[in-house]
């Protein structure tokens, strides 16, 4: 959105409140939620890339040296990576903010 | 002179949504609906009409698929009754709140239980503030028309909303009437193709229906609230632009009688015929009633109803649906709120009639005129604040 959203006056928005700019989910940063967030252990971790299937927000990137770390903007803490990997490369823990 | 038709009125409405040209039209057949889209299935079928049409499993489908069509860029038609309306209660929401200019043909039936497919406003009542725009027809003639100008009021870009034209069950929907179609040709000079500002296409993505935080709910709910409100306009612009065009002329609100009136029936749909055919008799007797019919139900036109009853000592409401433990109707606690506020000092009355397809005679509105001016009616209401015309007690 070209600016905050409690900014908006009725008249400013678009006909059904259509959104002309696609993609600007990625201003939402949902991570705030978060209580917990994944941690891996590179050794134990196989690369299977199950973790970043799984992840409902999309939040799990790969590296470039091929490891799998979580995008803290958009991590809600939902430890589903961490209970689908089979390894158990991934740990919760709490995050101190 | 013109070719003037008789028709079953379903089919007739079925006919004007061709004229108008729809594009898609998702429905399921429930009765008393199901001649207009069996109709409109088989011109859809044999190549009459070039559209889609969608066979649904459910009405809350059909009304998914039709909000789908319209966000799509089509000019869409659904049309529904009773239980189907429910089912697609849901969804009536979205397609106001998405600005959809969809069409819909409501006939109106009871709600069950238990079930009766026969026709009152039971549906249409418990759908009235879904942010729909919605007439009311009193004859099949008013239904062809209100159909074509309905998709001209809907598609206006300072509408863009949803609209529901109201007919009533069986003794609107079933019956054979004369009518009157104007001629595709004058109908393409009357309505210009549906002309969308936004479209789900992949050349220019959009997100339609996307989530709304506390921060902006209530602004976008109140953006809605005008473009209904402020279509009021649009509505009366279309009627005039249509009988300028067509020669057949309406109002938001039509009167009968008024003027010396000592009693005005205030009604919505195909009651008012009768009501009129009352009115002529107590005149013939030198009684003056008169008829206060609202063809636009919603947005509620308040103005144009004080208008109407100025000045007249009694107002009767008439309805076709029962209050559910409301104090009042719900056409009487709208007239009565504007009224009121208006500060005007008048008797009002509420009367329930033609309950799931009961049948309502002009003679009962010469007993409610007659009651009424004899203060009877006010015995009456000691007991509840409205009164069931016919019920066995
Ligand atoms: S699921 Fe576990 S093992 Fe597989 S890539 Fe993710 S962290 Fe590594
Ligand atoms: S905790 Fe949930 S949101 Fe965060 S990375 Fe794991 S799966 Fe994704």
């Amino acid at each position: 959105m070209a600016k905050p959203m409690d900014k908006y006056k009725w008249h400013e928005l678009n006909v059904g409140c259509v959104i002309e700019e696609v993609g600007n989910a990625s201003e939402y940063k949902t991570g705030d939620w978060r209580s917990q967030k994944p941690v891996w252990s590179d050794s134990k971790c196989i690369k299977c890339g199950v973790c970043w299937l799984f992840c409902p927000d999309a939040a799990i990137y790969r590296t470039e040296d091929e490891l799998y770390r979580t995008n803290l903007n958009y991590c809600k803490g939902c430890g589903i990576c961490a209970r689908e990997c089979k390894p158990a490369a991934i740990t919760m823990v709490e995050d101190e903010r | 002179m013109k070719a003037i038709k008789g028709v079953e009125v379903s089919i007739a409405a079925s006919v004007a949504a061709k004229l108008a040209k729809v594009e898609v039209i998702a429905a399921y057949p429930i009765t008393p609906q199901t001649h207009i889209v069996e109709h409109l299935a088989d011109l859809v079928a044999d190549g009459e009409l070039d559209a889609v049409y969608i066979n649904v499993e459910s009405e809350h489908s059909a009304m998914s698929a039709c909000c789908g069509s319209s966000a799509a860029g089509a000019r869409t038609f659904t049309s529904t009754s009773a239980q189907g309306m429910e089912l697609m209660h849901e969804i009536l929401f979205i397609a106001s709140g998405m600005r959809l200019p969809i069409v819909m043909a409501s006939v109106n039936r009871a709600l069950s239980a238990p079930l009766s497919i026969w026709g009152d406003h039971s549906d249409v009542m418990a759908a009235r503030d879904t942010g729909w725009i919605m007439l009311f027809c009193e004859n099949g003639q008013e239904v062809v028309d209100a159909i074509i100008m309905a998709f001209k009021i809907a598609e206006d870009k300072r509408v863009f909303l949803p609209l529901m034209v109201n007919l009533d069950g069986f003794s609107l929907s079933h019956v054979i009437e004369p009518i009157d179609f104007p001629s595709q040709e004058e109908v393409d000079a009357f309505l210009p193709p549906y002309d969308p500002i936004y479209t789900l296409h992949p050349d220019k993505p959009v997100t339609m229906g996307a989530y709304a935080m506390p921060e902006l709910y209530t602004e976008a709910k109140y953006a809605q609230e005008m473009a209904i409100r402020n279509s009021k306009v649009v509505v009366k612009e279309v009627m005039e632009e249509y009988g300028k065009k067509f020669g057949r002329h309406y109002n938001i609100v039509e009167t009968y009688n008024i003027d010396k009136a000592d009693v005005i029936f205030v009604a919505l749909g195909s009651v008012g015929e009768n009501i009129k055919t009352a009115i002529d008799s107590l005149k013939d007797q030198g009684k003056e009633a008169g008829l206060v019919q609202l063809r636009l139900f919603r947005p509620f036109p308040a103005e144009e109803i004080l208008a109407a009853v100025k000045g007249v000592k009694n107002i009767a409401v008439i309805e076709r649906v029962m209050p559910a433990g409301a104090p009042n109707g719900p056409l009487f606690q709208e007239i009565s709120t504007v009224v009121h506020m208006s500060g005007a000092e008048v008797s009002m009355t509420n009367y329930i009639v033609g309950l799931g397809g009961r049948d309502v005679l002009p003679e009962d509105f010469e007993d409610i005129y007659n009651d009424i001016v004899s203060g009877k009616n006010s015995e009456l209401q000691d007991e509840k604040n409205f009164t069931v015309i016919g019920v066995r007690a």
